[in-house]
This record gives C-alpha cells, sequence and structure tokens, in this order.
C-alpha cells in the first residue's frame, strides 16, 4: 500500500466489511495496490490491466451504494496465470502461449467474480505449473517478500509472493503436486487444495489432469474457507467434478470440536506420519513443526503415530504419472491454433517441431520426453501402469492411517525455501523436495498449508495439514483454532524498496 | 539405459526440434529422471488394481453431457489468438502438393 493508503486488514471478513460500510472504497483499494504491484520488485504480476479492473472496481462500489453487495464485494484478487481469463492473457507462464487471450473465463475465476471479488491481473508460476520453485517461468523467476534471494516455491508461486508481500489479500492457485501447499509454506501464508473434483477444472490450462485441483491462497484460514466456499461446486463442464451440494466453509469454523468445553481442539486425534520426521528433514524445520503440534497438543489435540509406508515410492510415481498427462495435455500446443509459432516453416512437420521446441521451456520439453517415453510402446506396463498401480497403495495407505486419526499432520517441506538458483543444475533436487505433498496429491486429498514459525535465515515455515476425503472444513477447522491462539499468520515481511519503472 | 538415439526418437514422437548439441545435454537430463522412476520397480503391486485418477467410480462410469446445444464457439473470438488464418480457417504450411 502506498504510505498514504490504509493499511491491509487482517482479514478477508473485515475488508469485506469495511467496502460494505463504505469506510473504503473498492475503487480507492484497487488503485492504491496497482500501485504497489507496479512498483514491486518480486515479478509476481504476469498481466496488469488497470482500466479492467478499476471498471470492475466502479461497478462493486455501485453495487454496494446500491445495497446489492455480494459476499466478497469489491475485494481484491489476482489469478494465477494458468487459471483462464477473458480480460488477461493466459500465458501458463510460457512462451508458447505468451499473447493467449481466452474466449471465456475459468468456471473459478467466474465463480469468484460473481462473489464480487475485482481482478487485479494474472500471476507469475512456473510454466505449465510445472516446477516447485517459479524458476520455470518463461519470464522471470518470482522473489521470495521475506527474501529477496529466495524461491517462493512454486508452481504458485506468484499467487503466494503476492499475498504475502501484500499486493493482493487473495489469490488462486493450482495444485498438481503440492503447487498450492509448498509456496504458501515458503512465503509464510496459507492455502489449501481441496479433493480432486471439488473445484471446476474448467479453464486451468491442463498439465496433468487427474491431478491438477485449483484452491486459495490468503492469509489465513478463515480467508481460505471464504474463498473456497466461493469458488466449489458442481461444474457440468468438468467430467470430474463431484456432484455434491455447495458448502459454506466460513460458517463451519464456528462449529466446536466435541470437547471444546474443556480445550479448543479436545476430542481431536491426529496423526503424525514416522515417514515425514526422518533424516530428510531439516532440524529448522522440525523444530517449528514440532513447536506447532505441541501448540496443537496444548489446545486439546492427542497425537498419535501413523505410518505412510510409500511416501518414498509416492516421487517416482508422480513423476511418471504427471508427465504422462503432461504430453498428452500439451500435445495441443503445435503453433497452429494459438501461440508461438516458428518462423518461416518448411512444412508442417517442421512447423510443429521448432514451434514446440522454440515456444516450450527445458523443463516443460524433459517433462513430455518423459511421458512420451513411459507411453509408449513397450513400457506402459514398466512404468505408466505400475505407477498408477502405487497410486492406489498410497491412497490406500492413507485410508489405513484415518482409521487411527482425524487428520495427518506433517511438514510441507524439507527445508525453508532455499536460494534462487541453487537447483539449476540439479533439477531432481526440486523433485525429491516435493516428497511430502506428492502423496496426498496422488491420493487426491484435500491438503492445507499454514505458517507456524521460521527457520534458517528468517525463512517461513509451513504445516501441512492432511484431511480424508471431502474433510476441507475439518482443516480449516483446525488451522483456524490454531491461528486464533497463534499470530504467525498475521507475521508480514520488511516491505522492499519499491522499484521505479 | 537410455542412449542418443532414444533422445532422438522421443524428441520425433514428440514433435521437439532437438539438434544434435542439445542432445546429450538433454539425455543427461532424462537419465537423471528415469534413475528416479526406476525405482519403482522396488514397488510390491502384485493383486493391486490402478487408480487412473482419485475421484474414479467405475460404478458411476465417465459422467456425460445431455447432447443438446447449450452455446456455439464464437470463431473469431477463439482465433484471436491464431498465428495465421484467413476466412475463419487456421494457415499451415501447403500439406498435399
Amino acid at each position: 500500500m502506498s504510505p498514504d493508503a490504509p493499511g491491509l486488514p487482517p482479514s478477508l471478513r473485515t475488508l469485506a466489511a469495511s467496502l460494505r460500510t463504505r469506510s473504503i472504497g473498492a475503487e480507492e483499494l484497487a488503485r492504491s495496490l496497482l500501485d504497489d504491484i507496479a512498483a514491486s520488485p518480486l515479478n509476481a504480476f504476469l498481466d496488469v490491466r488497470p482500466e479492467v479492473t478499476l471498471a470492475q472496481a466502479r461497478a462493486a462500489d455501485a453495487r454496494i451504494a446500491r445495497g446489492e453487495a455480494r459476499p466478497l464485494e469489491g475485494v481484491p484478487i489476482a489469478h494465477k496465470d494458468v487459471l483462464v481469463t477473458r480480460d488477461w492473457v493466459s500465458s501458463a507462464a510460457s512462451k508458447i502461449l505468451a499473447n493467449y487471450r481466452s474466449p471465456f473465463d475459468a468456471t473459478v475465476v467466474a465463480r469468484l467474480s460473481a462473489a464480487g471479488m475485482v481482478t487485479l491481473g494474472k500471476l507469475n508460476c512456473d510454466e505449465f505449473a510445472m516446477g516447485s520453485t517459479n524458476e520455470n517461468s518463461a519470464f522471470g523467476a518470482v522473489h521470495n517478500p521475506w527474501d529477496l534471494a529466495a524461491i517462493p516455491g512454486g508452481s504458485s508461486g506468484g499467487s503466494a509472493a503476492a499475498v504475502a508481500g501484500g499486493l493482493t489479500p487473495a489469490a488462486t492457485g493450482t495444485d498438481t503436486g503440492g503447487s498450492i501447499r509448498q509456496p504458501a509454506a515458503f512465503c509464510g501464508v496459507t492455502g489449501i487444495k481441496p479433493t480432486y473434483g471439488r473445484a471446476s477444472r474448467y479453464g486451468l490450462i491442463a498439465y496433468a489432469s487427474s491431478l491438477d485441483q485449483a484452491g486459495p491462497l490468503a492469509r489465513s484460514a478463515e480467508d481460505c474457507a471464504l474463498m473456497l466456499s466461493a469458488m466449489c461446486g458442481f461444474d457440468p463442464l468438468d467430467a470430474t467434478s463431484l456432484e455434491l451440494p455447495p458448502e459454506d466453509f466460513a460458517k463451519a469454523l464456528q462449529t466446536p470440536f466435541a470437547g471444546a468445553a474443556q480445550a479448543p481442539l479436545q476430542g481431536l486425534v491426529i496423526g503424525l506420519p514416522r515417514e515425514f520426521f526422518g533424516a530428510g528433514l531439516a532440524p529448522d524445520v522440525a523444530q517449528a513443526i514440532q513447536s506447532a503440534i505441541d501448540q496443537l497438543t496444548a489446545l486439546g489435540a492427542r497425537c498419535v503415530e501413523v505410518r505412510l509406508p510409500r511416501t518414498e515410492l509416492a516421487i517416482p510415481a508422480y513423476y511418471v504419472i504427471a508427465p504422462a498427462e503432461a504430453s498428452s495435455n500439451l500435445s495441443r500446443f503445435d503453433g497452429v491454433r494459438y501461440g508461438h509459432r516458428a518462423a518461416d516453416p518448411r512444412d508442417l512437420r517442421d512447423l510443429y517441431r521448432r514451434s514446440r521446441a522454440e515456444g516450450f521451456g527445458a523443463e516443460v520439453q524433459r517433462r513430455i520426453l518423459v511421458g512420451t517415453y513411459v507411453l509408449s510402446h513397450g513400457y506402459y506396463d514398466a512404468y505408466y501402469l505400475r505407477a498408477q498401480k502405487v497410486r492406489r497403495l498410497v491412497a490406500a495407505d492413507f485410508d489405513q492411517a484415518f482409521t487411527q486419526c482425524d487428520v495427518i499432520a506433517g511438514p510441507v517441506a524439507p527445508t525453508v525455501a532455499w536460494d534462487l538458483g541453487a537447483h539449476r543444475d540439479d533439477p531432481l533436487a526440486d523433485y525429491l523436495a516435493d516428497i511430502f505433498t506428492l502423496p496426498a496429491s496422488l491420493a487426491g486429498l484435500p491438503g492445507l498449508s499454514m505458517p507456524v514459525g521460521f527457520g534458517a535465515q528468517r525463512r517461513p515455515v509451513g504445516l501441512q495439514l492432511i484431511g480424508p476425503r471431502l474433510q476441507e472444513s475439518l482443516l480449516l477447522r483446525v488451522a483456524h483454532q490454531y491461528q486464533l491462539a497463534t499470530d504467525w499468520h498475521l507475521r508480514r515481511p520488511a516491505q522492499p524498496a519499491p522499484v521505479d519503472h | 539405459m537410455l542412449s542418443r538415439q532414444d533422445v532422438l526418437r522421443l524428441a520425433e514422437l514428440a514433435r521437439l526440434a532437438i539438434d544434435d548439441d542439445q542432445a546429450d545435454q538433454t539425455l543427461l537430463g532424462l537419465t537423471a529422471v528415469f534413475d528416479l522412476i526406476g525405482q519403482l520397480e522396488q514397488a510390491d503391486v502384485s493383486d493391486t488394481e490402478p487408480l487412473v485418477h482419485p475421484g474414479a467410480d467405475p460404478a458411476l462410469g465417465v459422467r456425460l453431457r445431455a447432447d443438446r446445444v447449450t452455446e456455439s464457439i464464437d470463431r473469431q473470438a477463439n482465433q484471436v489468438s491464431a498465428p495465421r488464418t484467413a476466412n475463419g480457417l487456421y494457415l499451415v504450411p501447403r500439406v498435399i502438393e
């Protein structure tokens, strides 16, 4: 926010109330944030169109004046670039879609607009959401607001950095193997990946269709609950959308736990998977996670050890399944119907080969090649089919664990955010760091990340909560109780020096 | 063990132009990935059915939409981002001589 503007209130609920009572105007708020975005050194935004945003904000102010405010009227949001938008470029942070204009809005974008939210623009991410550092963006890496030398995480790195840096109170992200939870953890914000099928994938530029899921990133569990209520719902345009009645996740936060008369979380059993606390976990992260678990225990929860024996196998299973689906999904980018086309093609084959080679970055090409291999004749059973069987076993591990506990808790990532460029020569190091987020992705389970302290170099640590299928509200209730008793989610980084353009 | 020839064959299947210089670099990256995914061999998957997607319920099958017109495609809006079009058609190099 500019120095003379009021700071962003601590929650979306209070922000929506301030807008509704007209103690702050939607246009004034949007204008102030657009100024901050223009001056920000984070590189979190890829496309900003002030005239479109301000028109939306004025319409919100008019609705409020008429007494027709919708639940999140005038509240600003920004969308990850893999979600298509009619009014902003949707590039998926790829050169191959550099100027792509979608003829429609993704369902989750349309639903959040229908709740009254004002869109600030599109957020940087790893190209086609493939990556854990944001360094795979064709438009430059995003910086972590807590330390500009650090990665923000990925692939929804722009989303997490923009929320942490105060450029937007809320953002959408997508999570295929941890892409909401890990950047939320690295940037000290709260994020939730809902159960597979909760949020529509219509208009989500596909990476791995059996894993992709959209979700919110914001300051708190309460903010995420408000957004999730608006985002989710049955969509006939997505064949895997679940036919469920609408759920008010924010209202559910008021439901007390069984033993709440004694302590807020009394009666809750938290499972701690032994495999999440092994030698690979950095001591600074382990310490912050332990403090968070102690706090949850102090709030009345009881902890038990559970086992997720296929945790390590989740890595190779994911890195077969996701590239296989990616190689198929990305075959549509051929230089004919949209995006980059190579100059002076000799023939159609040359046009395809060079447009794709010029348009896709190195990591995307690597995953396409891996996917092509594991799906090719003679290797399908050994890799793809086998990975899908391991996927069933990973899901079965969770079923077994949830017979002993209500939710599972553990670290989001083995370390805090590393330095930009640290894994440049070793992309596999990024793959291995996904170990704690991949199992829930493969099983399609809801997973939440919330800030619980700081590790080395004062970089944030996130606690992951994993729930049984469709138990988002349970995760949000646990996180909400934790956040009522602690203030990690309210900590903000020092404002970096603005950049003059 | 993946060979340079394999890389070039895969690149051809995936329609990715890779020149000779890049092939060695690509081979290096892919070999590391294949070492990782080779770990799947250790898994005991006997008597296990594949899980295609986590919402999959074989009893329900795939949900289909009713076969009726709901909206029509705005061809012009669709082609705004196309590299080359003429009269509503996509232009590509000559396919049949």
